[in-house]
């Protein structure tokens, strides 16, 4: 009986060591989700759907708590793309936002740097009391700029 | 003459079509006369458009450079002929089906002039490395119609481990035979041209390809190579079957070796060119002329005279038809490139370019019919040269699912155009494919920018971060040195601050 007892518990423990170990080595099936979420997104870290970036808005939109359509830059694609993902219906797009980058009327620019501490991805570039400008290529078209400019030098130019 | 050979791998699917190539290689080549006027795009290869380096108002000599290649894709520009640049501007372009495009205009002079003739290079006496160089400057780029350019082509070769060099003179879509009348006239310059790329690339093994409706080119190639004696340069032939002339089609027919999935064939050992780019090479290497001419079909039931004419590059299309006897009464469409593959122009203003391979005139566009719904019969999957499945392609083409479209290799179809055509339902399924691969291109180009601006995202917040802590052990520096002097020194201090605000003096 004892070798019955024993064979059973040092499967059981193999197991449990297995398992254990498995569980530290692969990612957690939410976190995995939340990534997945994450990398659908457009990382324009705009936070129009109401949270401080993607990655807290595909947490929210995988725990259940943020609607699916909450994403204007992302479009009606990100939407599809995310009622796929998370098995859900997809919805018609909370706000839309065509795609377009922020221009700084670089004469009217005064160089107080609100803007280049607003941009979520760098991509002003300038210093104190001086000109400031855009880095088109890395422009999201967030809009966050916008509203920090003292003198509304600050527009955004749809892209074709 | 030594006899082509015919141990050939076998190539999957792919149709046997009415070549209607007989009307056009009736007659020998037709040297056009120059033209009043050559219009010269700036982009005539796959790259960037090249830079034009003249202005208007400057007289140029024939085979002059007008406009220098920019980025690593470019090629030159030179001028077709003698004259006066008399514009830079935008005029309708086959490339953007009759849109516009910038190009360099010369009004000719007539006299066709070219500068103090210097002597050929001896390349054999040059290094492979500097020959590459040289190629680059003679603005050669596929003549097959891809207009990929030729040394950019090679030097990438280079850096591979090769075996054969493979001249593609299969020509295996309808009605062009520009090929084969180069191959039936210039046999010599095509097989010195292979030559010559065998030392810039140094290998020791070619094969020339030719398809076997072309009897009377097989025969003079045959005779050139007796002639030249060259055991190196081997001849093959391929049977007719379209489109048997594609890069990776016909590298597997000659080696029977297959291109890997989103590979080259120099991945397995070979480079293919197109008997005109080795003609068009020995012209520059052997005779110092660069591209400035080309052989192109004129050819349909929308032309009187079908005819193969050698035309210099800028020549408008419309002065290429008169010399075809013009239009017939019938005519309602016009292609530049093959029935399969070529581009619908809305004018013939446009001009002859190095892509140019073939104007097609036709009386009758092809009716397709409608579209019916995919049966699923299958037949597109048997004649498909790359071995996908078109039906499976096209469901997924249709519910825009990327991963099984990537899956299915949709980006390794050569948009040949066999499963058009045998589609019982008329479904355009390269039409679609074409839409689907663009789509799948601009979604890896989201993605990449989403993952920068993410990176991005990320770095500014680790830096904040960063600042932070800064910030946060420089305070506790300085509240720990305050406490470490103790009490006493901050009365004094104190006191020091309040006698210097007593006695200002």
């Amino acid at each position: 009986m004892w070798i019955a007892i024993l064979t059973i518990a040092g499967i059981a423990l193999v197991a449990g060591i297995a398992l254990s170990i498995a569980h530290g080595r692969l990612p957690a099936s939410e976190g995995n989700l939340v990534e997945q979420a994450n990398d659908l997104l457009p990382q324009t870290q705009c936070a129009q759907c109401g949270y401080p970036g993607c990655r807290p808005y595909a947490a929210a939109v995988v725990d259940g708590s943020a609607a699916i359509n909450l994403c204007p830059p992302g479009g009606d694609n990100t939407v599809r793309r995310l009622a796929r993902l998370l098995g859900k219906d997809p919805l018609p797009l909370a706000a839309s936002l065509a795609p377009a980058v922020a221009v700084i009327d670089e004469p009217a620019c005064i160089g107080c740097y609100h803007c280049r501490n607003a941009c979520p991805v760098d991509a002003i570039v300038g210093a104190h009391q001086f000109m400031h400008t855009v880095i088109e290529s890395e422009c999201t078209g967030c809009e966050l700029c916008i509203a920090p400019c003292p003198v509304d030098c600050i527009t955004m130019r749809p892209v074709p | 003459m030594s006899a082509p050979t015919y141990d050939l791998g076998k190539l999957h699917g792919g149709l046997r079509l009415e070549g209607h190539k007989q009307a056009s290689t009736a007659q020998p080549i037709l040297d056009i006369p120059l033209p009043s006027q050559l219009i010269l795009p700036i982009e005539q290869h796959v790259g960037a458009p090249a830079q034009p380096v003249v202005s208007v108002g400057d007289r140029v000599l024939k085979g002059q450079l007008l406009a220098e290649p920019d980025g690593e894709l470019g090629a030159p520009v030179h001028a077709s002929s003698s004259g006066t640049v008399v514009a830079i501007e935008s005029w309708p372009v086959s490339r953007r089906n009759g849109d516009k495009a910038p190009c360099i205009v010369i009004e000719c002079d007539g006299k066709d002039e070219a500068p103090v003739a210097t002597a050929g290079t001896d390349y054999l006496s040059q290094a492979p490395a500097d020959l590459l160089l040289r190629i680059l400057d003679g603005g050669i780029v596929g003549l097959g119609g891809a207009v990929f350019p030729t040394a950019q082509k090679l030097m990438q070769a280079r850096t591979a481990e090769l075996e054969f060099l493979i001249l593609n003179g299969v020509e295996c879509e309808p009605y062009i035979s520009c090929d084969d009348a180069l191959m039936r006239e210039c046999a010599p310059a095509v097989l010195s041209g292979a030559r010559i790329l065998m030392h810039a690339l140094q290998v020791n093994a070619c094969y020339v390809v030719v398809e076997s409706d072309k009897p009377e080119a097989i025969g003079r190639l045959g005779e050139a190579l007796a002639e030249l004696g060259d055991d190196r340069i081997v001849l093959k032939q391929v049977p007719t079957i379209y489109p048997s002339g594609g890069e990776d089609q016909l590298v597997q027919l000659v080696t029977n070796r297959e291109v890997p999935s989103g590979g080259l064939p120099t991945d397995v050992g070979c480079v293919v060119q197109n008997v005109g780019t080795a003609a068009a090479v020995h012209d520059w290497i052997v005779n110092n002329q660069p591209l400035i001419s080309r052989v192109t079909t004129v050819t349909g039931d929308g032309v009187v005279s079908p005819i193969n004419v050698r035309a210099r590059i800028g020549t408008p299309v419309e002065e290429v038809i008169r010399h075809a006897g013009g239009y017939t009464e019938s005519v309602k469409h016009l292609v530049i490139g093959g029935p399969m593959t070529g581009r619908s122009v809305t004018t013939d203003a446009v001009p002859l370019v190095k892509a140019s391979n073939c104007v097609l005139a036709l009386a009758e566009p092809a009716t397709a019919g409608d579209e019916l719904p995919c049966i699923r019969c299958g037949d597109c999957a048997v004649v498909c040269p790359v071995q996908l499945l078109p039906q499976q392609l096209f469901w997924y083409a249709c519910a825009d699912d990327e991963q099984k479209l990537r899956e299915f290799g949709l980006l390794d179809c050569i948009e040949c155009g066999c499963c058009d055509l045998v589609c019982p339902s008329h479904i355009p399924l390269t039409a679609d494919f074409r839409i689907a691969k663009d789509r799948i291109r601009e979604l890896a180009d989201e993605k990449a920018r989403a993952e920068r601006a993410r990176q991005r995202f990320e770095a500014r917040n680790r830096r904040f971060e960063r600042e932070r802590l800064a910030r946060d052990a420089e305070l506790s520096r300085q509240k720990d040195s305050a406490k470490r002097a103790g009490p006493a020194a901050i009365a004094e201090i104190l006191k020091r601050k309040q006698q210097s605000r007593d006695d200002p003096a």
